[in-house]
Protein backbone atom coordinates (compact mmCIF):
# COMPACT_ATOMS: atom_id res chain seq x y z
CA UNK A 1 0.00 0.00 0.00
CA UNK A 2 2.69 2.75 1.28
CA UNK A 3 4.77 1.20 -1.46
CA UNK A 4 2.14 2.09 -4.62
CA UNK A 5 1.90 5.20 -2.95
CA UNK A 6 5.49 5.90 -3.15
CA UNK A 7 5.57 5.04 -6.75
CA UNK A 8 2.54 7.31 -7.27
CA UNK A 9 3.59 9.97 -5.75
CA UNK A 10 7.19 9.78 -7.84
CA UNK A 11 5.40 9.54 -10.66
CA UNK A 12 3.79 12.81 -10.10
CA UNK A 13 6.95 14.22 -9.20
CA UNK A 14 8.59 12.90 -12.17
CA UNK A 15 5.93 14.11 -14.52
CA UNK A 16 4.73 17.30 -13.18
CA UNK A 17 7.23 19.51 -11.95
CA UNK A 18 6.90 22.51 -14.48
CA UNK A 19 3.27 21.77 -14.53
CA UNK A 20 0.33 23.40 -13.29
CA UNK A 21 -3.03 21.77 -12.52
CA UNK A 22 -4.83 21.10 -15.48
CA UNK A 23 -1.77 21.35 -17.52
CA UNK A 24 -1.68 19.58 -20.74
CA UNK A 25 2.23 17.55 -20.31
CA UNK A 26 4.46 18.25 -23.34
CA UNK A 27 4.08 14.51 -24.72
CA UNK A 28 0.69 14.72 -24.46
CA UNK A 29 -0.04 18.05 -26.18
CA UNK A 30 -1.39 17.93 -30.11
CA UNK A 31 -1.92 19.69 -32.59
CA UNK A 32 -5.09 20.88 -34.04
CA UNK A 33 -4.12 19.33 -37.02
CA UNK A 34 -4.55 15.67 -35.38
CA UNK A 35 -8.11 16.32 -34.44
CA UNK A 36 -8.95 16.91 -38.42
CA UNK A 37 -10.25 14.17 -41.34
CA UNK A 38 -8.49 13.26 -43.80
CA UNK A 39 -9.85 15.44 -46.40
CA UNK A 40 -9.01 18.32 -44.30
CA UNK A 41 -5.67 17.09 -43.80
CA UNK A 42 -5.12 16.65 -47.37
CA UNK A 43 -6.03 20.13 -47.90
CA UNK A 44 -3.43 21.60 -45.30
CA UNK A 45 -0.44 19.14 -46.52
CA UNK A 46 -0.43 20.09 -50.07
CA UNK A 47 0.78 23.63 -50.81
CA UNK A 48 -1.34 23.85 -54.15
CA UNK A 49 -4.58 22.56 -52.26
CA UNK A 50 -4.33 25.11 -49.33
CA UNK A 51 -5.67 27.83 -49.80
CA UNK A 52 -3.83 29.78 -47.05
CA UNK A 53 -1.15 29.64 -49.30
CA UNK A 54 -2.75 32.38 -51.49
CA UNK A 55 -2.16 34.75 -48.87
CA UNK A 56 1.46 33.64 -48.22
CA UNK A 57 1.92 34.38 -51.92
CA UNK A 58 0.62 38.11 -51.65
CA UNK A 59 2.51 38.41 -48.43
CA UNK A 60 5.76 37.57 -50.38
CA UNK A 61 4.65 40.40 -53.28
CA UNK A 62 4.37 42.55 -50.11
CA UNK A 63 7.91 41.62 -48.40
CA UNK A 64 9.25 43.45 -51.49
CA UNK A 65 7.02 46.43 -52.16
CA UNK A 66 8.51 49.90 -51.03
CA UNK A 67 5.81 51.58 -48.17
CA UNK A 68 5.68 54.95 -46.36
CA UNK A 69 6.99 57.99 -47.03
CA UNK A 70 10.41 56.06 -45.78
CA UNK A 71 10.10 54.19 -49.49
CA UNK A 72 11.42 51.31 -48.13
CA UNK A 73 10.19 47.65 -48.20
CA UNK A 74 10.57 45.07 -45.35
CA UNK A 75 13.39 42.94 -47.72
CA UNK A 76 14.87 46.69 -47.93
CA UNK A 77 15.94 45.55 -44.03
CA UNK A 78 14.92 42.12 -43.59
CA UNK A 79 16.90 40.90 -47.09
CA UNK A 80 15.53 37.22 -48.11
CA UNK A 81 12.62 36.52 -45.52
CA UNK A 82 13.66 32.69 -46.12
CA UNK A 83 17.24 33.05 -43.82
CA UNK A 84 15.79 36.52 -42.17
CA UNK A 85 12.76 35.50 -41.02
CA UNK A 86 13.13 31.54 -40.51
CA UNK A 87 12.05 30.50 -36.81
CA UNK A 88 11.12 34.17 -35.79
CA UNK A 89 7.03 33.53 -35.49
CA UNK A 90 7.92 30.17 -33.07
CA UNK A 91 9.46 33.17 -31.02
CA UNK A 92 6.27 35.32 -31.20
CA UNK A 93 5.00 36.94 -29.04
CA UNK A 94 8.10 38.48 -27.99
CA UNK A 95 9.20 41.04 -25.65
CA UNK A 96 9.57 44.62 -26.90
CA UNK A 97 12.35 46.70 -24.81
CA UNK A 98 11.08 50.00 -25.74
CA UNK A 99 7.45 49.37 -25.13
CA UNK A 100 8.42 47.01 -21.72
CA UNK A 101 5.47 44.45 -22.75
CA UNK A 102 5.14 41.44 -25.35
CA UNK A 103 3.82 42.35 -28.72
CA UNK A 104 2.51 39.38 -31.63
CA UNK A 105 3.88 39.33 -34.84
CA UNK A 106 1.20 41.62 -36.29
CA UNK A 107 1.76 44.25 -34.08
CA UNK A 108 5.70 43.93 -35.12
CA UNK A 109 4.72 44.00 -38.51
CA UNK A 110 2.63 47.39 -37.82
CA UNK A 111 5.67 48.91 -35.51
CA UNK A 112 8.03 48.24 -38.08
CA UNK A 113 5.66 49.95 -40.56
CA UNK A 114 5.28 53.25 -38.25
CA UNK A 115 9.00 53.51 -37.25
CA UNK A 116 10.98 52.36 -40.43
CA UNK A 117 8.73 52.45 -43.38
CA UNK A 118 6.88 56.00 -41.74
CA UNK A 119 3.45 54.00 -43.18
CA UNK A 120 0.40 54.30 -41.76
CA UNK A 121 -0.55 50.98 -39.64
CA UNK A 122 -2.59 47.90 -41.34
CA UNK A 123 -5.89 47.33 -39.93
CA UNK A 124 -6.46 44.21 -37.80
CA UNK A 125 -7.67 41.20 -39.83
CA UNK A 126 -7.07 43.38 -43.30
CA UNK A 127 -5.53 41.00 -45.85
CA UNK A 128 -2.36 42.78 -46.13
CA UNK A 129 -1.79 42.19 -42.27
CA UNK A 130 -3.16 39.02 -42.67
CA UNK A 131 -1.05 38.26 -45.69
CA UNK A 132 2.36 39.85 -44.27
CA UNK A 133 2.16 37.91 -41.53
CA UNK A 134 1.97 34.43 -43.03
CA UNK A 135 4.25 35.24 -45.37
CA UNK A 136 6.72 35.64 -42.15
CA UNK A 137 5.44 32.68 -40.14
CA UNK A 138 5.73 30.69 -42.82
CA UNK A 139 9.30 30.89 -42.89
CA UNK A 140 9.32 28.94 -39.69
CA UNK A 141 6.94 26.18 -40.89
CA UNK A 142 8.53 23.08 -39.02
CA UNK A 143 10.31 24.95 -36.03
CA UNK A 144 9.87 24.06 -32.47
CA UNK A 145 7.58 26.92 -31.01
CA UNK A 146 9.44 28.45 -27.70
CA UNK A 147 7.32 31.71 -27.66
CA UNK A 148 7.55 32.51 -23.65
CA UNK A 149 10.79 31.28 -22.64
CA UNK A 150 12.31 34.79 -22.44
CA UNK A 151 12.63 35.39 -18.39
CA UNK A 152 11.22 38.94 -19.22
CA UNK A 153 7.81 37.43 -20.69
CA UNK A 154 7.32 35.61 -17.41
CA UNK A 155 4.79 38.21 -15.74
CA UNK A 156 2.62 37.89 -19.16
CA UNK A 157 2.30 34.41 -19.18
CA UNK A 158 0.95 34.50 -16.17
CA UNK A 159 -1.10 37.16 -16.80
CA UNK A 160 -2.24 35.10 -19.88
CA UNK A 161 -2.39 31.67 -17.66
CA UNK A 162 -5.04 33.32 -15.16
CA UNK A 163 -7.13 34.46 -18.08
CA UNK A 164 -7.16 30.77 -20.26
CA UNK A 165 -8.02 29.37 -16.25
CA UNK A 166 -10.66 32.12 -15.56
CA UNK A 167 -14.17 31.73 -16.07
CA UNK A 168 -16.39 34.16 -17.92
CA UNK A 169 -19.21 34.60 -20.07
CA UNK A 170 -23.14 33.91 -19.45
CA UNK A 171 -21.75 30.27 -19.93
CA UNK A 172 -19.44 30.87 -17.28
CA UNK A 173 -16.42 28.64 -18.89
CA UNK A 174 -13.45 29.28 -19.10
CA UNK A 175 -10.82 28.45 -21.90
CA UNK A 176 -9.71 26.07 -19.13
CA UNK A 177 -12.90 23.64 -18.97
CA UNK A 178 -12.73 22.95 -22.78
CA UNK A 179 -9.22 22.91 -24.35
CA UNK A 180 -7.50 21.33 -20.68
CA UNK A 181 -10.26 18.76 -19.28
CA UNK A 182 -12.55 18.07 -22.28
CA UNK A 183 -10.40 17.94 -25.01
CA UNK A 184 -10.49 14.83 -27.69
CA UNK A 185 -14.58 14.67 -26.60
CA UNK A 186 -17.35 16.42 -28.95
CA UNK A 187 -18.77 19.18 -29.11
CA UNK A 188 -22.45 19.41 -31.47
CA UNK A 189 -20.32 16.93 -33.28
CA UNK A 190 -17.30 18.85 -33.71
CA UNK A 191 -13.88 17.43 -31.90
CA UNK A 192 -13.21 19.78 -28.80
CA UNK A 193 -9.27 20.06 -29.45
CA UNK A 194 -6.24 21.37 -26.90
CA UNK A 195 -6.08 24.58 -28.45
CA UNK A 196 -3.20 25.09 -29.65
CA UNK A 197 -1.87 28.17 -31.72
CA UNK A 198 0.54 26.16 -33.86
CA UNK A 199 -0.62 27.48 -37.80
CA UNK A 200 -1.93 31.13 -37.42
CA UNK A 201 -2.41 32.67 -39.43
CA UNK A 202 -4.86 29.94 -40.39
CA UNK A 203 -7.47 29.02 -43.25
CA UNK A 204 -10.40 28.76 -41.50
CA UNK A 205 -12.99 26.61 -43.45
CA UNK A 206 -15.71 28.61 -41.63
CA UNK A 207 -14.14 31.83 -42.57
CA UNK A 208 -13.57 30.77 -45.80
CA UNK A 209 -10.48 33.06 -45.58
CA UNK A 210 -7.45 33.43 -43.52
CA UNK A 211 -7.70 34.61 -39.66
CA UNK A 212 -5.64 35.48 -36.62
CA UNK A 213 -4.99 33.92 -33.48
CA UNK A 214 -7.04 36.98 -31.74
CA UNK A 215 -10.30 36.75 -34.54
CA UNK A 216 -10.25 33.12 -33.11
CA UNK A 217 -9.77 34.07 -29.23
CA UNK A 218 -12.36 36.29 -29.88
CA UNK A 219 -15.02 34.03 -31.70
CA UNK A 220 -14.55 31.49 -28.51
CA UNK A 221 -14.88 34.74 -26.15
CA UNK A 222 -18.40 35.82 -28.11
CA UNK A 223 -19.41 31.72 -27.98
CA UNK A 224 -19.60 31.99 -24.04
CA UNK A 225 -21.50 34.51 -24.36
CA UNK A 226 -18.65 36.75 -23.33
CA UNK A 227 -17.32 40.65 -24.09
CA UNK A 228 -14.66 39.85 -26.48
CA UNK A 229 -11.44 41.85 -25.84
CA UNK A 230 -10.31 44.05 -28.29
CA UNK A 231 -8.05 43.39 -31.16
CA UNK A 232 -4.09 43.77 -29.78
CA UNK A 233 -5.24 44.56 -25.96
CA UNK A 234 -3.06 43.31 -23.56
CA UNK A 235 -5.77 40.89 -22.46
CA UNK A 236 -5.48 39.07 -26.26
CA UNK A 237 -2.01 39.68 -26.15
CA UNK A 238 -1.49 37.98 -23.02
CA UNK A 239 -3.43 35.12 -24.05
CA UNK A 240 -1.86 34.91 -27.35
CA UNK A 241 1.74 34.24 -25.12
CA UNK A 242 0.41 31.57 -22.37
CA UNK A 243 -1.05 29.71 -25.41
CA UNK A 244 2.00 29.84 -27.81
CA UNK A 245 3.92 28.83 -24.54
CA UNK A 246 1.32 26.19 -23.77
CA UNK A 247 2.62 24.32 -26.84
CA UNK A 248 5.83 24.62 -26.40
CA UNK A 249 7.79 22.18 -28.55
CA UNK A 250 4.97 21.79 -31.10
CA UNK A 251 5.63 22.77 -34.80
CA UNK A 252 4.79 26.10 -36.52
CA UNK A 253 2.21 24.79 -39.39
CA UNK A 254 1.16 28.74 -40.73
CA UNK A 255 -0.67 28.25 -42.96
CA UNK A 256 -2.47 26.01 -41.16
CA UNK A 257 -6.42 24.64 -42.47
CA UNK A 258 -9.17 24.11 -39.74
CA UNK A 259 -12.55 23.48 -39.97
CA UNK B 1 -49.71 2.27 -34.28
CA UNK B 2 -52.15 0.53 -36.40
CA UNK B 3 -54.06 2.59 -38.29
CA UNK B 4 -57.64 1.98 -36.86
CA UNK B 5 -61.08 1.69 -39.28
CA UNK B 6 -61.83 4.85 -37.44
CA UNK B 7 -58.65 7.32 -38.21
CA UNK B 8 -58.59 5.56 -41.36
CA UNK B 9 -62.49 6.78 -42.04
CA UNK B 10 -61.47 10.27 -40.69
CA UNK B 11 -58.39 10.19 -42.95
CA UNK B 12 -60.63 9.71 -46.29
CA UNK B 13 -63.50 11.95 -44.63
CA UNK B 14 -60.75 14.73 -44.60
CA UNK B 15 -59.65 13.96 -48.28
CA UNK B 16 -63.37 14.40 -48.89
CA UNK B 17 -64.37 17.20 -47.26
CA UNK B 18 -61.06 19.19 -48.98
CA UNK B 19 -62.39 17.62 -52.48
CA UNK B 20 -59.05 17.06 -53.86
CA UNK B 21 -56.57 13.54 -53.66
CA UNK B 22 -53.65 15.21 -52.14
CA UNK B 23 -51.31 14.00 -54.74
CA UNK B 24 -49.06 16.38 -53.37
CA UNK B 25 -48.27 14.53 -50.16
CA UNK B 26 -47.94 11.04 -51.70
CA UNK B 27 -45.28 11.30 -53.97
CA UNK B 28 -42.28 8.80 -53.10
CA UNK B 29 -40.00 9.34 -50.16
CA UNK B 30 -37.01 10.12 -52.63
CA UNK B 31 -38.55 12.44 -54.55
CA UNK B 32 -36.54 15.85 -55.61
CA UNK B 33 -37.52 19.19 -54.83
CA UNK B 34 -39.23 21.38 -57.38
CA UNK B 35 -36.48 23.63 -57.86
CA UNK B 36 -33.68 20.82 -58.11
CA UNK B 37 -35.99 18.69 -60.51
CA UNK B 38 -35.98 22.18 -62.76
CA UNK B 39 -32.66 23.00 -62.69
CA UNK B 40 -31.98 19.05 -63.79
CA UNK B 41 -34.43 19.15 -66.80
CA UNK B 42 -32.81 22.74 -67.93
CA UNK B 43 -29.67 21.13 -68.32
CA UNK B 44 -31.18 16.90 -69.42
CA UNK B 45 -34.12 18.21 -71.04
CA UNK B 46 -36.77 15.79 -71.75
CA UNK B 47 -33.82 12.38 -72.04
CA UNK B 48 -33.61 10.07 -69.57
CA UNK B 49 -31.87 9.89 -66.69
CA UNK B 50 -30.17 6.61 -65.73
CA UNK B 51 -28.72 5.78 -62.97
CA UNK B 52 -24.93 4.40 -62.55
CA UNK B 53 -21.61 5.04 -64.46
CA UNK B 54 -20.77 8.25 -61.96
CA UNK B 55 -19.16 8.54 -58.69
CA UNK B 56 -19.10 10.91 -56.27
CA UNK B 57 -16.85 11.54 -53.67
CA UNK B 58 -17.86 13.68 -50.56
CA UNK B 59 -16.25 12.95 -47.00
CA UNK B 60 -19.27 11.00 -45.40
CA UNK B 61 -19.72 13.49 -42.23
CA UNK B 62 -18.30 17.04 -43.09
CA UNK B 63 -16.57 18.66 -41.10
CA UNK B 64 -17.37 22.44 -42.06
CA UNK B 65 -20.23 22.66 -44.84
CA UNK B 66 -18.93 26.16 -46.11
CA UNK B 67 -15.92 24.16 -47.73
CA UNK B 68 -16.50 20.61 -49.12
CA UNK B 69 -14.43 18.76 -51.06
CA UNK B 70 -16.00 17.04 -53.64
CA UNK B 71 -14.79 14.43 -56.54
CA UNK B 72 -16.67 13.69 -59.25
CA UNK B 73 -15.61 11.35 -61.67
CA UNK B 74 -17.40 8.72 -64.47
CA UNK B 75 -16.66 5.70 -65.49
CA UNK B 76 -15.46 6.34 -69.45
CA UNK B 77 -12.45 5.10 -72.04
CA UNK B 78 -12.68 9.02 -72.93
CA UNK B 79 -11.76 8.08 -76.87
CA UNK B 80 -12.67 10.32 -79.33
CA UNK B 81 -15.91 7.90 -80.03
CA UNK B 82 -17.17 7.19 -76.11
CA UNK B 83 -16.24 10.39 -73.83
CA UNK B 84 -17.98 12.26 -71.50
CA UNK B 85 -19.20 15.37 -72.68
CA UNK B 86 -19.98 17.57 -69.37
CA UNK B 87 -20.42 17.05 -65.50
CA UNK B 88 -23.23 18.82 -63.89
CA UNK B 89 -23.33 19.10 -60.31
CA UNK B 90 -26.68 19.75 -57.87
CA UNK B 91 -28.13 20.10 -54.87
CA UNK B 92 -31.30 20.00 -52.64
CA UNK B 93 -31.08 22.60 -49.92
CA UNK B 94 -29.05 25.50 -50.99
CA UNK B 95 -30.61 29.15 -52.00
CA UNK B 96 -29.48 27.89 -55.82
CA UNK B 97 -29.60 24.07 -56.83
CA UNK B 98 -26.88 24.57 -59.37
CA UNK B 99 -23.23 24.07 -58.16
CA UNK B 100 -21.11 23.81 -61.46
CA UNK B 101 -21.33 22.97 -65.21
CA UNK B 102 -17.80 21.37 -65.75
CA UNK B 103 -17.20 20.63 -69.64
CA UNK B 104 -14.72 17.76 -71.17
CA UNK B 105 -13.49 16.18 -73.68
CA UNK B 106 -11.72 13.25 -75.51
CA UNK B 107 -8.85 15.03 -74.96
CA UNK B 108 -9.58 15.02 -71.10
CA UNK B 109 -8.13 11.56 -70.34
CA UNK B 110 -10.07 10.83 -67.60
CA UNK B 111 -13.44 11.66 -66.81
CA UNK B 112 -12.26 13.20 -63.11
CA UNK B 113 -12.70 16.31 -61.70
CA UNK B 114 -12.71 17.57 -57.67
CA UNK B 115 -13.74 21.66 -56.34
CA UNK B 116 -15.21 22.37 -52.97
CA UNK B 117 -18.64 23.45 -52.32
CA UNK B 118 -20.96 24.90 -49.95
CA UNK B 119 -23.79 23.15 -48.28
CA UNK B 120 -25.90 24.56 -46.52
CA UNK B 121 -26.97 21.55 -44.57
CA UNK B 122 -27.60 18.01 -44.85
CA UNK B 123 -28.68 17.16 -48.02
CA UNK B 124 -28.38 14.97 -50.97
CA UNK B 125 -25.91 15.98 -53.99
CA UNK B 126 -26.64 15.08 -57.46
CA UNK B 127 -24.25 14.48 -60.06
CA UNK B 128 -25.10 14.03 -63.30
CA UNK B 129 -22.86 13.27 -66.91
CA UNK B 130 -23.56 13.29 -70.52
CA UNK B 131 -22.14 11.05 -72.20
CA UNK B 132 -21.03 11.92 -76.22
CA UNK B 133 -24.01 9.65 -77.41
CA UNK B 134 -26.07 12.51 -75.03
CA UNK B 135 -27.04 9.83 -72.87
CA UNK B 136 -27.26 11.11 -68.95
CA UNK B 137 -26.21 9.29 -66.19
CA UNK B 138 -26.52 10.32 -62.69
CA UNK B 139 -25.44 9.05 -59.02
CA UNK B 140 -27.62 10.90 -55.67
CA UNK B 141 -25.72 10.97 -52.10
CA UNK B 142 -26.64 12.39 -48.85
CA UNK B 143 -24.08 14.23 -47.38
CA UNK B 144 -24.60 15.25 -43.43
CA UNK B 145 -23.79 17.97 -42.62
CA UNK B 146 -22.07 18.98 -39.26
CA UNK B 147 -22.54 22.53 -37.99
CA UNK B 148 -19.40 23.83 -35.63
CA UNK B 149 -20.19 24.02 -32.47
CA UNK B 150 -18.70 27.45 -32.01
CA UNK B 151 -19.48 29.35 -35.00
CA UNK B 152 -18.73 32.97 -35.40
CA UNK B 153 -22.07 35.31 -36.13
CA UNK B 154 -21.64 36.53 -39.30
CA UNK B 155 -19.62 40.50 -39.26
CA UNK C 1 -4.52 38.46 -55.76
CA UNK C 2 -3.02 35.52 -56.26
CA UNK C 3 -3.42 31.96 -58.37
CA UNK C 4 -1.80 28.30 -57.40
CA UNK C 5 -1.25 26.68 -60.46
CA UNK C 6 0.02 23.02 -60.34
CA UNK C 7 1.13 21.30 -63.95
CA UNK C 8 3.60 19.08 -63.97
CA UNK C 9 6.43 20.54 -65.63
CA UNK C 10 7.47 17.27 -67.37
CA UNK C 11 5.10 14.76 -69.04
CA UNK C 12 5.62 12.01 -71.41
CA UNK C 13 3.53 12.24 -74.62
CA UNK C 14 0.23 10.29 -74.08
CA UNK C 15 -0.01 10.71 -70.09
CA UNK C 16 -2.83 11.61 -68.70
CA UNK C 17 -1.94 14.34 -66.50
CA UNK C 18 -3.70 16.07 -63.25
CA UNK C 19 -3.68 19.71 -63.45
CA UNK C 20 -4.87 21.45 -60.44
CA UNK C 21 -5.57 25.74 -59.84
CA UNK C 22 -6.62 27.73 -56.96
CA UNK C 23 -7.57 31.29 -57.28
CA UNK C 24 -8.53 34.04 -54.58
CA UNK C 25 -11.94 35.62 -54.87
CA UNK C 26 -14.58 35.86 -52.00
CA UNK C 27 -17.64 34.04 -53.83
CA UNK C 28 -19.85 36.38 -52.18
CA UNK C 29 -23.10 34.60 -52.40
CA UNK C 30 -25.86 37.39 -52.97
CA UNK C 31 -27.79 35.51 -50.11
CA UNK C 32 -26.74 37.23 -47.36
CA UNK C 33 -27.58 39.87 -45.03
CA UNK C 34 -25.12 42.55 -43.24
CA UNK C 35 -25.86 42.88 -39.63
CA UNK C 36 -28.15 45.72 -40.49
CA UNK C 37 -30.10 43.55 -42.56
CA UNK C 38 -29.21 44.73 -45.80
CA UNK C 39 -28.47 42.20 -48.58
CA UNK C 40 -25.12 42.00 -49.57
CA UNK C 41 -24.42 41.99 -53.04
CA UNK C 42 -23.27 38.35 -55.14
CA UNK C 43 -20.10 38.79 -56.91
CA UNK C 44 -18.85 35.52 -57.87
CA UNK C 45 -16.33 33.91 -60.44
CA UNK C 46 -19.05 32.40 -63.16
CA UNK C 47 -17.14 30.65 -65.78
CA UNK C 48 -13.51 29.39 -65.47
CA UNK C 49 -11.25 28.39 -68.92
CA UNK C 50 -8.17 26.18 -70.05
CA UNK C 51 -6.42 26.42 -72.99
CA UNK C 52 -3.74 24.03 -74.11
CA UNK C 53 -1.57 25.36 -76.61
CA UNK C 54 -4.64 28.06 -77.69
CA UNK C 55 -7.36 24.94 -78.00
CA UNK C 56 -9.92 24.75 -75.18
CA UNK C 57 -9.56 21.82 -73.03
CA UNK C 58 -11.85 22.21 -70.17
CA UNK C 59 -14.28 25.08 -69.25
CA UNK C 60 -16.25 25.43 -65.95
CA UNK C 61 -19.59 27.49 -64.95
CA UNK C 62 -19.68 28.51 -60.87
CA UNK C 63 -22.43 29.02 -58.80
CA UNK C 64 -22.75 30.63 -55.29
CA UNK C 65 -22.34 27.21 -54.02
CA UNK C 66 -18.88 26.75 -55.26
CA UNK C 67 -16.60 27.74 -51.94
CA UNK C 68 -14.63 31.01 -51.67
CA UNK C 69 -10.88 30.35 -53.14
CA UNK C 70 -12.36 28.17 -55.93
CA UNK C 71 -10.18 25.13 -56.14
CA UNK C 72 -10.47 23.01 -59.64
CA UNK C 73 -8.68 19.94 -60.45
CA UNK C 74 -9.11 18.02 -63.96
CA UNK C 75 -7.05 15.90 -66.42
CA UNK C 76 -5.77 16.10 -69.90
CA UNK C 77 -3.23 14.14 -72.21
CA UNK C 78 -0.43 15.56 -72.55
CA UNK C 79 0.21 16.23 -76.04
CA UNK C 80 2.99 18.41 -76.93
CA UNK C 81 5.05 20.79 -74.73
CA UNK C 82 3.81 24.53 -74.51
CA UNK C 83 1.56 26.21 -72.38
CA UNK C 84 -1.57 26.13 -70.41
CA UNK C 85 -3.80 29.62 -70.37
CA UNK C 86 -5.92 29.61 -67.45
CA UNK C 87 -9.00 32.58 -67.04
CA UNK C 88 -11.36 33.30 -64.42
CA UNK C 89 -14.16 35.68 -65.45
CA UNK C 90 -17.10 36.95 -63.05
CA UNK C 91 -19.76 39.77 -62.05
CA UNK C 92 -18.55 43.24 -61.74
CA UNK C 93 -16.38 42.64 -64.87
CA UNK C 94 -14.11 40.44 -62.84
CA UNK C 95 -11.32 38.44 -64.59
CA UNK C 96 -7.77 37.49 -64.01
CA UNK C 97 -5.43 34.32 -65.68
CA UNK C 98 -2.64 32.81 -65.43
CA UNK C 99 -0.38 30.44 -67.49
CA UNK C 100 2.00 27.17 -67.17
CA UNK C 101 4.23 25.41 -69.13
CA UNK C 102 4.76 21.90 -69.66
CA UNK C 103 7.58 19.84 -71.46
CA UNK C 104 6.21 16.95 -73.51
CA UNK C 105 8.85 14.01 -74.60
Amino acid sequence: MNFWRAIAAAALLATTPALLAGEIPPDARRSGYSFMGPDTRAMQDDDTSNPGMLFVLDGEALWTKKSGSADKACADCHGDARSSMKGVAARYPAFDKALTRPVTLDQRINLCRSNHQQATPLPYESRDLLALSAFVAHQSRGAAITAGDDPQLKPFVEQGRDLFMQREGQLNLACTNCHDDNYNKRLAGAPITQGQPTGYPLYRLEWQTLGSLERRLRSCMTGVRAQAYDYGSPELVALELYLMSRARGLSVETPAVRP
Amino acid sequence: MQTTRRHFLSIAGGVAAAGTIPIVTLRPLQATPPMLTTAIRNVVGEAPVRTGRVKLDIPPLVENGNTVPMTVSVASPMTTDDYVKSIHVFNEKNPQPNIGNFYLGPSSGRAQISTRIRLADTQKVVAIARLSDDTFWQITTEIVVTLAACTEEMN
Amino acid sequence: MAALINVPAKGRRGDVIEIRTLTSHIMETGFRHTADGAPVPRDIITSFTCRYNGAEIFRADLFPAIAANPYLSFFTVAKESGKFEFEWTGDNGYSSSASASITVE
